[in-house]
This record gives structure tokens, C-alpha cells and sequence, in this order.
């Protein structure tokens, strides 16, 4: 028996560990990409390993997924991460009053913290802002996104995965009105098209899945929600620094390499392939950076960036879940062979391609396990280096 | 009131199988924006068919390294005011000593394979202190804490199509690949030791130092590869009057 021919439109975090997932249950897979690794929303992430805390009261099914793919990915790609921990940090008496909530939330998700004192706290990160009233610790971390992205790419293209980078996809080709069987493909780099057909074809584009699925006539119910992130060239804290509060404007500011990066925001975007940089929520990252490491005010800033988000719709902004969902449109359009992924989160990309990889097997009628918890994951370099 | 600068900005274009030529556009610009964001903003508004590579728009990733006017720019931290004037030229090319894949992208697979072979780790101890003087903390650090951190060198290649040397020596090892064998540590590598001490090693850099002129990423390769002749000097001193077995050379 042929394998069954699997095409993955995306190579963001989804697309590569779907790539990585099905290569290893024996599919023939082939991504296709219009520009290069994790060029849209998965690189331009903050880079945060979460450990669930941002999401332990409001919205625990994320912040169950996060801690639990957290501590796989430390196991399977250590050499991309940053392991270093993090800490939820109080700095008024509204964040006070979210402590019990927040520790709660985090002993309800299995969320590992442990209270301190703020002298304890400034003896860990003598930058804090020394008015601080409690912290917690948290098993957060810092990941290189593009590494992320490209090992999980390499391990799939060792067990045989192809990568058509630069390849744009103009049209689904259809069976009828009721199968798509594969995709028209423009290759950027020689501007030729070519056709490529599959046993399926799944959608990995995340914030931009509603494009890819308009070519079959369906749509997802996807909101897409940029964010502005402010990168600043000093490294000011070893740790992943929260504000214990609800999620907020420019929450988190965390370590990365010799840099720090705070983030973020939540809007509405019309055109997604261009989002313009807003000066006001420059000032306001780095208001809210500073609040917890003062010393930043004075730091240089290095990059500006924006965003946008996949979420699930229903409701708005910071009221929508981080969870994730994979849309088989023989159920939501009586349109078969195609299936697309889409909402979460960096943290949570192996639990997305699993998700994906289960519901792609029971499309077919076949029987193949999940393999990808336990599996290490090759240098990202052989990416490029593989033949 | 953010400014507006009118500039024209020259794109290196090519396809495969084709020669290459430039295409200039008329961009309006905030002279505060990096050179990413006109790139990214000319794929979407002006111009879909042209090719680039990016990912993390803050220097985190390495992807995004060309060529500014000439000179070897990360374009996602490069303000526009800091390469051209209001009204003036802006030409942005791909990398130097790489095969063009297309427009501004560059196959930079032997970089890699060669940061492997020479055993740099992506994520290190945090040996070198990342956290400035200025930020250091007073009186003596916590004890026990061990952290890690993602390496200073982000194989971006900026510093390789810089070098005078490696555009005339394929076969040199090159400033980002011998920084990777420095801070691999030769001391642990005898066959590393071996690799850098030739030809196509560090005797083959002219000390130019472009590389650490153009490197975004305090790796300072020029400095390292300078280390690195220090350390192979100091190993031949030695074993001239303690002579060893070839199997023991650079232990």
C-alpha cells in the first residue's frame, strides 16, 4: 500500500510539528509555505515558554495545555529554550487581590508556585521594581522562535517530510464541489506554478486560515488579534517577569539572549500580511515594562514589532480563549479532505499537530499513534542542512 | 506627530534561471521604522512577487541579514535614518559568498552545517554575564543558580559576506563558524583543534575585521579568531618542550 499523501499549507509553529506528527505515524507529507520558516505570527511571538499562570484563572483549558506541553518541550527541544523559570510579581493592591485567584487557578491546573517574600524576590532579580509586594515563582521559560519552528521542521524532513518554501498557494484544487484533492501552487522563487495532490490537505495558517479556506467556498471562525512587542538591548532580568493581574496590556517582559522583550497588545487588524507600528503603544510597552524593571526606562530600544494573533472567535480581545481547534470541513461544509488548524499558542504546538494528526487519521481509517511526547527532536540545523 | 520621508528604494531582483537586475519603488516612510518594515510593506502593497526571509523582527532570529547600501545590515534593527536621508536612494541586496535563491534570500545551508561540524551550542550557560555592569547586582550573586542562555551569535551570516577573505577562499572556515569552535571550547575538541589550526582556519584571516565591524550580535568574531591563535600558539609552546602523543594534541 502507497502511504497517503499529506499537504500542510503553512510552515508556522502548526504546520512544521503537523509535519513532524504525521511523518512519524507514515505519512508522505509535503509543506508548502509562501515565504520562509515562520515568517508570519510564529516567529514575530514573545518567545514566552508559558507555564499556564497567565491563563490559570480565567481560562484553565489553556493553562492546563501550557504547562503540560511546557514540560514536553523542555524534554524534546532543550536546545532552543531558555529554562530559566519565571515570576508572577504584585505591584499594587489590586494585583494583591488577584493573589487568590491566581494561586487557585495554578494549584487547579497543576501549575507549580511557590510564594515569596519581596526581599527574597529582589534577592533573585535585584531589577524588579524594589515597591514590589509578593512574587511567585513559575516554571516558565524563553524560546528562539525561528529555532522552535526549524527543529521541529528538520526532525520532519529526516523522516522524509518535503519542504516547498517560497511556494504560494493560488487555488485548492477541487473534486466536483465536494473534495479538495490538492493545491495550484505559484513557486516564487522561478515564478512557476505547479499542482501538487494529496489524500488531504490541511490548513495550518493560522491567523490567515480564512483566506485558504475561502478558496473552497467555507470559512473559520478566526479572529484575528495583533499585538505590538518591544524588544530593548539590555539584559535586565535572567527570569520570565509577569504582573500578577489579569491578562493586560504589556504583561510579561522577558529575557532573550542579551535582550529584553515586553509585550503585548490586542486590537483588530484589517490587513494582515502588513500591520502598522502605533506610536502610543510603543510608550505604553515600555510604561508597562518599566513598571516592573524601572531600569528599562532608560534602555535603548532595539526592535518594534507586530503580531497578529489566531483566536477563536466569540467574544473580544482579552475575553477570547487561547485554546486551540481543528476544523474538519466535511463537518462544518460537507467538504471533504480538507482540514484546518488553527487558534493556541506557541507553547502548545505539538498538542495542536497531535489534535490535527488524530483527527486526520480517523478521516482516513488510519491507525497510527502519536509518537511526538517522547521523541527528541534534531538540531534545527539540519533544516538546512539535510538533503 | 510621526515624520514622513519620501525615499526610493532599490530591491535586488532575481529569479531562478534569470539575470538579475534592480527595481526601484517610491515609498513613503517613518524614518523611525526599520529596514524590515518597508521591505515587508513593499511585498504587501507594492510589489507580491518579490522574495525575502524574516521571522523575528528583533534580532533574536538571524534571518533577515542584506545588504544596506552596500554594507552588511540585521534589516529588522536598522532604523531608515541611519542609511539614507529624506528624498535620497535606499538599495537593499541579498548577502555576499551565498547562492541567491531569489531576490534578497540566500542559501546559507554550508554556514550552518559548518556551525555543527564545529560543535557551537545554541543555548549555553550563561558564562559571559548577559546581564550589563550597570544591571549587575551589587555584593555577590545567589548562589547555585545556574541559567542558560540562547548563544550571542544568531548565524545571521552578516559577518560571512563581509569577509574579504571568504569571497576569495570558499574552503575558509570563516568568522561565524571559528566563533562557533570558540565557544564550543577547543579545550574539550582535540579533532576541533586540528580543524582550526590550518590553512582554511585561522591562519587564513588578514585580521580585516569586518566581521566584527558588521556583527549585530556582540559576537565579536575578529576577537575570537584572534583567541583562537592565542590558544594554538600557546599549545605548540607548550608541547616543544613537553612533547605528547598526536593522540593527546589540544587536551
Amino acid at each position: 500500500m502507497t502511504k497517503p499523501h499529506a499537504i500542510i499549507i503553512g510552515a508556522g509553529f502548526t504546520g512544521v510539528a503537523t509535519a513532524h506528527d504525521l511523518a512519524m505515524r507514515g505519512f508522505d507529507v509535503t509543506v508548502v509555505e509562501r515565504g520562509p520558516i515562520a515568517n508570519g505570527t510564529s516567529g514575530r511571538t514573545h518567545g514566552l515558554l508559558h507555564s499556564g499562570g497567565r491563563y490559570a484563572v480565567k481560562d484553565q483549558e489553556s493553562a492546563i495545555e501550557c504547562i503540560d506541553e511546557n514540560l514536553i518541550l523542555r524534554k524534546i527541544v532543550p536546545s532552543v529554550i531558555e529554562p530559566n523559570g519565571g515570576l508572577f510579581v504584585a505591584l499594587s493592591e489590586s494585583d494583591l487581590d488577584y493573589a487568590e485567584e491566581f494561586i487557585a487557578g495554578c494549584e487547579a491546573c497543576h501549575i507549580p508556585i511557590e510564594q515569596l517574600t519581596p526581599q527574597r524576590a529582589l534577592k533573585l532579580e535585584p531589577n524588579l521594581n524594589p515597591k514590589l509586594l509578593v512574587a511567585f515563582t513559575i516554571p516558565d521559560g524563553t524560546f528562539d522562535p525561528l529555532r522552535l519552528a526549524m527543529s521541529f521542521a528538520a526532525t520532519a524532513k529526516k523522516n522524509g517530510a518535503n519542504f516547498h518554501l517560497y511556494h504560494e498557494v493560488k487555488s485548492l484544487l477541487m473534486d466536483g464541489k465536494a473534495t479538495v484533492t490538492g493545491a495550484r501552487l505559484l513557486d516564487r522563487t522561478s515564478n512557476k506554478e505547479i499542482d501538487l495532490h494529496g489524500d488531504i490537505v490541511i490548513n495550518a495558517t493560522g491567523a490567515w486560515a480564512g483566506e485558504i479556506t475561502a478558496m473552497a467556498g467555507a470559512d473559520v471562525p478566526i479572529k484575528p488579534t495583533p499585538g505590538i512587542m518591544v524588544a530593548f538591548e539590555r539584559r535586565t532580568a535572567q527570569r520570565a517577569i509577569n504582573r500578577l493581574c489579569a491578562p493586560a496590556d504589556g504583561d510579561i517582559v522577558l529575557p532573550q539572549r542579551r535582550m529584553m522583550v515586553v509585550g503585548t497588545t490586542s486590537f483588530a487588524a484589517d490587513n494582515l500580511d502588513y500591520i502598522p507600528i502605533v506610536e502610543d503603544q510603543i510608550k505604553l510597552m515600555v510604561e508597562r515594562a518599566a513598571d516592573l524593571l524601572p531600569g528599562l526606562r532608560s534602555v535603548k530600544l532595539r526592535g518594534i514589532y507586530m503580531a497578529s494573533r489566531p483566536l477563536i472567535g466569540g467574544g473580544t480581545g482579552r475575553s477570547i480563549a487561547r485554546t486551540f481547534k481543528c476544523f474538519d470541513h466535511k463537518e462544518t461544509h460537507n467538504l471533504d479532505g480538507f482540514v484546518t488548524i488553527t487558534g493556541g499558542k506557541a507553547t502548545t504546538l505539538r498538542a495542536m499537530a497531535e489534535k490535527t494528526a488524530d483527527t486526520v487519521c480517523a478521516k482516513l481509517g488510519i491507525n497510527a499513534a502519536c509518537q511526538t511526547k517522547e521523541t527528541p527532536l534534531i538540531s534545527y540545523r539540519q533544516f538546512y542542512s539535510l538533503n | 506627530m510621526v515624520e514622513k520621508w519620501n525615499i526610493t528604494v532599490k530591491f535586488y531582483r532575481q529569479k531562478q534561471g534569470e539575470k538579475p537586475h534592480d527595481q526601484e519603488i517610491k515609498m513613503d516612510v517613518n524614518p523611525d521604522e526599520n529596514v524590515i518594515d518597508l521591505v515587508e510593506r513593499a511585498w504587501a502593497l507594492h510589489d507580491r512577487t518579490l522574495v525575502f526571509a524574516h521571522a523575528c523582527h528583533h534580532s533574536t532570529c538571524g534571518a533577515c541579514g542584506m545588504r544596506v547600501n552596500e554594507r552588511e545590515k540585521l534589516a529588522c534593527i536598522t532604523p531608515v535614518r541611519s542609511v539614507v536621508a529624506n528624498g535620497g536612494t535606499l538599495k537593499v541586496a541579498p548577502l555576499r559568498n551565498f547562492p541567491v535563491i531569489s531576490d534578497l534570500v540566500v542559501d546559507m545551508g554550508e554556514l550552518y552545517r559548518r556551525m555543527d561540524l564545529v560543535g557551537h551550542q545554541p543555548v549555553d550557560s550563561d558564562r559571559e554575564e548577559a546581564i550589563q555592569p550597570e544591571f549587575r547586582p551589587a555584593g555577590p550573586a545567589e548562589p547555585n543558580e545556574d541559567f542558560m542562555r540562547l548563544s550571542d551569535c544568531i548565524e545571521c551570516g552578516l559577518c560571512m559576506s563581509a569577509c574579504p577573505v571568504f569571497s576569495s577562499t570558499p574552503d575558509y572556515l570563516g568568522p561565524a563558524v571559528l566563533a562557533g569552535a570558540h565557544q564550543a571550547g577547543l579545550e574539550k575538541n582535540p579533532l576541533l583543534f586540528k580543524l582550526i589550526d590550518s590553512a582554511t582556519g585561522v591562519w587564513r584571516c588578514h585580521s580585516a575585521f569586518e566581521c566584527t565591524a558588521v556583527c549585530p550580535s556582540n559576537v565579536d568574531p575578529g576577537w575570537r579568531i584572534m583567541e583562537l591563535r592565542r590558544k594554538v600558539i600557546g599549545d605548540r609552546v607548550k608541547t616543544l618542550f613537553n612533547p605528547r602523543k598526536p593522540a593527546e594534541v589540544g587536551k
